[in-house]
């Protein structure tokens, strides 16, 4: 699979995702700079975690004004998967690829901590080899994850299942104690309506070595094996 | 000329740094408080003599980069 | 300041006093230069010669430490110390102070303090791969403690985690003697090829200078000589002179850096730290024998009219001072172009042996270099030895309650949780943690490799004060213990000493004492000092900080399959290693319970130290123990609980001579212990060869369960210890 990894200045998490994305699907992987104005033959673009322009405005305005985003929103609207994480999360809905915003937590503080999710929907090239409701437990680390979209958009997320993690305790309540920043109806992660585009705040990348204790981010990445090119 | 732009969250969008300094002011002894609302100020020197260009110009950066109108309303002030 | 126009100034032993310097330096000057300095030159004089860029006070002792072993690379001297850690691979490390800014402002005062240390380790083209603080704050009921804690927690996770290095370790403690004078030492480890280091000393005449990073703006001047003042209640109006950070640029000028190091083209890199374009322009071309000239005019401005003593004292943030190849101004330029940095060619090396700067056409100042260095003030200070205190005689309370005394041990500010806030702290980018933030070290595995580093972070400052010479050797020897509880080879220190005025006797006692202390402890557990810091005059209206000679230390762990964790495991075997005593001195025992006040900490003994240690870092390295955890403060029953709670098991212990032993033998600090875990079919392997080494062992009792039960004395749920130990913090916070 062939993928490309978009870097803009900023970004902390690219190389973390590179070594995830070798290791679990043996990607290939083309380290895109924000400057270029089209993307390589392209079968996944991977909009990284970090601090693009240093969250300055707001978290991914600006770095999705960058050049390359024009041909990821082209790649987008043709169906070529793309996912974004943490930052990548905010891009994406900057660059309105996806709907609603990502606002400051509710605590106002950074928060870095495992938490517990549901993956509502398995329908999704993302989260196919995980059992629908199932429970998984992924990092977050984000100062700007509260996800906010007016009524009418979280009620049409709902409706078509467009919401594939929701933030839950350790045994799948999902409920305002389990909420870790503030988002509406517990959202960590959303689809576009044609589903070919992810974003979620959680960091799948982080969790896939036994050696770090946590492993349960890999099916996002290994869902991805199961499309049929 | 100058430009001021006030960006606001939306009235019903949650502010939390705005309920943060509400109840640090009330700590502070501070009475009659009944909302804080927090939002940013930009000022942009911008060379053009043409006030109402200006205002198109200042207007359409606010829609497609400074404001983030699903959460944000701002209200732009042009000065000599 | 900025009304000075720095040609027209006449200097005066007045002036001179006014930036810091005494009559004698100012006399000193003169003799040196032949003629009277210019106000530009006396700046630059009083920068250099600051007790934080000098070491004038601490100089004479600092030398007499230890600062080799055989995987040392490179000792203090440059931005930070390098040792091999094999693979063709070395770790490049240092702490800092950022002490008295992040008083005056927390956020920014912490934030620029990671950013600095940041750049001291990547200025030598080591990639950072973890950074780790220590944070010490006054008495939680001083009415600005909240705010302080508040303020640097959200600084150092606010730059951390934008530039995306892990903050995976560190300590927060309180004490009322840094009410008004709290401590911020940040460390930043990293990492880079053997054979790929840079360093500071300048080569070549006709070199270009190049400045690249942020634009100069009047943050931070006289930072240096502020860092080496007391405190006093003017303190507030000085916040103008604190500088802020933008980790954005930092995280640029990284990547920029390391980037352009892969090339050929860097001959020396400095960063601009304390005393900016001074220090960092003195220092590489005295390092290389060599002159500068600088042409201020190119030197890239944030503001307007800024006079050349200002241009030259700046602490903007973010900068760096870079000697490339003549030739290779191109190369430099196209990837500081990509990064969006700012960028100019400043000046050149000459061989003068002189710095001069030019301004508008002008000189502004020409100083020989190498007499400023090394006629720099270097001072033998009065001292005495401090008071010795006694080891207090045990009281033999009427009725100990263990359960009781365990609670509020574990619920006080010290000993209880610090989750809220390494929380704050992105301590997983990189994706390299193994072991995080509330363990004995941190684990950080060395990229696409099976081999890790271990860090820590250790001082108790009330043994120091009770004991300096001692405190500090238990400092360095804990370092040590918590580097082998993971199951690293402990290989070198960082130090970052903080005291109060060392023009006071006492003070200086301390310093000395302490320095001795260090000296003897890196000597027998070969383990040197490789880098660090001095902070001197953490005082405020003539009352000083606990002295605090806080250690940071680097371990290597060859072999990841092998490492040892908190985290014990039902049905496994639970022993102390190491030689059981009582001694209640200083320790958290008395500071919460007993109260009776300062008293001769626990000793020390290195070789015992060496033994037991050596003998814990074998077993697990051979693969036998996998859980670990050394006793320090707060004695066995605090790190029974600690283990218990972080595992998520109880554990019976059923000590045999339990009737005989006073309830203090729960509390006691005696050092050079571990509390180990096995499974039960490997006990008569370990029973046998601790005897056999002569490593005194005892067996406590077995994890099992969900409360952490002591015979029929006591017993307490995981919940309720969880709970009391994890509450305090943020129950604070909130309130």
């Amino acid at each position: 699979m062939k993928v490309s990894l978009i870097i803009f200045p900023g970004s902390n998490c690219d190389n973390d995702a590179k070594i995830a994305l070798e290791k679990l699907i043996k990607a290939k992987v083309n380290m895109v700079w924000h400057k270029e104005t089209s993307l390589p033959k392209t079968d996944l673009i991977v909009l990284p975690g970090g601090f693009s322009y240093g969250d300055y405005l707001r978290p991914g305005s600006i770095a999705s004004k960058s050049h390359i985003l024009f041909d990821i929103i082209k790649n987008g609207k043709k169906g070529t998967p793309i996912l974004g994480i943490c930052n990548g999360f905010q891009i994406l809905t900057e660059a309105k690829l996806l709907p609603g915003t990502l606002t400051r937590n509710i605590q106002l503080k950074f928060i870095c901590e495992n938490t517990y999710l549901r993956v509502v929907n398995n329908d999704t090239i993302f989260s196919s080899r995980y059992n629908n409701n199932e429970i998984i437990n992924i990092p977050i680390a984000h100062h700007d994850g509260n996800y906010f979209a007016p009524d009418h958009t979280i009620n049409e997320l709902e409706d078509s299942n467009r919401i594939i993690f929701k933030y839950c305790d350790k045994d799948g309540f999902v409920t305002k104690t389990t909420n870790p920043n503030g988002s509406i109806n517990n959202i960590a992660g959303i689809v576009n309506d044609s589903k070919n585009i992810l974003g979620m705040m959680p960091h799948p990348e982080r969790a896939y070595d036994p050696l770090t204790k946590n492993i349960d981010g890999t099916k996002v990445f290994t869902s991805l094996l199961d499309i049929i090119l | 000329m100058k430009a001021k732009i006030f960006i606001t969250l939306k009235d019903d969008v949650l502010d939390p740094q705005g309920k943060a300094i509400s109840k640090s002011l009330k700590n502070l002894g501070f009475e009659g408080i009944s909302d804080v609302r927090q939002g940013k100020l930009i000022e942009i020197k911008i060379d053009n003599d043409n006030k109402s260009k200006v205002f198109n110009e200042i207007d359409n950066m606010c829609k497609k980069l400074l404001a983030n109108t699903v959460v944000e309303n701002y209200k732009i002030e042009i000065t000599e | 300041m900025s009304d000075y126009s720095e040609i027209e100034i006449k200097t005066s032993d007045k002036k001179a006093e006014d930036l810091g310097l005494t009559k004698s330096e100012y006399q000193k000057i003169k003799k040196i230069l032949n003629r009277e300095p210019n106000f530009t030159e006396l700046c630059i004089f009083s920068a250099m010669w600051s007790e934080h860029c000098s070491y004038k006070s601490s100089k004479k002792w600092l030398k007499t430490m230890n600062f080799q072993n055989s995987s040392v690379i490179c000792g203090p001297g440059e931005n930070a110390g390098v040792i091999d850690i094999g693979n063709g691979l070395a770790a490049v490390f240092k702490m800092e102070s950022h002490n008295h800014p992040s008083y005056i402002d927390p956020y920014q005062g912490a934030a620029t303090g990671v950013g600095g240390i940041l750049r001291d380790v990547f200025t030598m083209g080591a990639r950072p791969i973890a950074n780790l603080n220590c944070i010490r704050f006054g008495d939680p009921s001083h009415p600005k403690t909240k705010y302080l804690i508040e303020g640097v927690v959200a600084g150092i996770g606010g730059y951390g985690n934008c530039v995306g290095i892990p903050t995976v370790g560190g300590e927060t403690y309180f004490n009322e003697n840094y009410n008004n004078n709290i401590l911020v030492n940040a460390m930043t480890v990293g990492i880079v090829s053997a054979n790929k280091i840079f360093y500071s000393k300048a080569s070549g005449v006709g070199n270009p200078v190049i400045y690249v990073g942020s634009k100069t703006g009047r943050d931070g001047i006289h930072g240096a000589s502020m860092a080496s003042a007391e405190f006093d209640q003017t303190i507030e109006s000085k916040r103008p002179t604190v500088q802020v950070g933008d980790p954005f640029t930092e995280k640029l000028l990284l990547e920029a850096c390391l980037e352009l190091m892969k090339s050929d083209s860097i001959v020396a890199i400095q960063d601009m730290g304390a005393a900016g374009l001074t220090s960092s322009s003195f220092e590489m071309a005295s390092k290389g024998n060599l002159g500068i000239e600088i042409n201020l005019d190119k030197v890239p401005q944030r503001e307007k009219n800024m006079k050349a003593f200002e241009l030259m004292l700046s602490e903007s943030q973010e900068r760096m001072l870079i000697v490339v190849k003549k030739g290779k101004e191109k190369e430099a330029e196209k990837v500081f172009l990509k990064w969006e940095l700012p960028f100019s060619i400043i000046g050149r090396l000459t061989d003068s042996g002189n710095m001069v700067l030019y301004k508008s056409d002008k000189i502004v100042a020409n100083l020989p270099i190498s007499p400023l260095v090394s006629e720099a003030p270097e001072y033998d200070r009065k001292w005495k030895r401090s008071k010795h205190y006694t080891q207090n005689p045990i009281k033999k309370l009427e009725k100990l309650d263990l359960k009781k005394n365990l609670i509020q041990l574990i619920s006080s500010p010290n000993l209880s949780s610090k989750k809220w806030v390494w929380q704050q702290y992105d301590h997983m980018v990189m994706t390299n943690t193994i072991t995080g933030p509330g363990s004995d070290a941190a684990v950080v595995r060395i990229e696409r490799s099976d081999s890790a580093l271990a860090i820590t972070t250790d001082c108790n400052p009330k043994y120091v004060f009770g004991n300096p010479k001692s405190g500090s050797k238990q400092a360095i020897a804990e370092s040590w213990r918590n580097l082998i509880c993971v199951g690293a080879k402990p290989i070198a220190i960082t130090d970052c000493l903080n005291f109060g005025n060392p023009e006071k006797p006492e003070i200086m006692g301390q310093i000395v004492e302490s320095i001795e202390g260090i000296k003897e402890a890196t000597e027998v557990l070969n383990f040197p000092v490789i880098s660090g810091n001095v902070s001197l005059y953490n005082e405020t209206e003539g009352k000083s900080i606990l002295p605090t000679p806080q250690i940071g230390a680097v371990g290597v762990i060859n072999d990841i399959s092998n490492i040892a964790s908190i985290i014990w495991n039902e049905n496994e075997l639970i022993y102390i290693l190491g030689k059981n005593d009582i001694e209640l001195g200083c320790s958290a025992f008395d500071e919460i319970i007993e109260k009776t006040g300062i008293s001769e900490p626990p000793t020390i003994n290195l070789k015992q130290e060496k033994k037991v240690g050596s003998f814990v870092l074998n077993k697990i390295q051979e693969g036998l123990i996998k859980t670990c955890h050394d006793i320090s403060d707060g004695g066995i029953l605090i790190a029974l609980a600690e283990m218990a709670i972080n595992s998520k098991i109880g554990a019976k212990i059923d000590h045999p001579k339990l009737d005989t032993t006073p309830l203090e033998w729960w509390f006691s600090e005696t050092q050079a212990r571990f509390i180990v875990t096995i499974p039960k079919n490997q006990k008569a392997v370990l029973e046998k060869e601790a005897v056999t080494q002569n490593v005194p062992i005892l067996h406590l009792g077995i994890v099992k369960g969900n409360t952490l039960q002591i015979n029929k004395e006591m017993s307490i749920s995981l919940q309720d210890l969880e709970n009391h130990n994890s509450s305090w913090l943020p129950d604070y916070m909130n309130s």
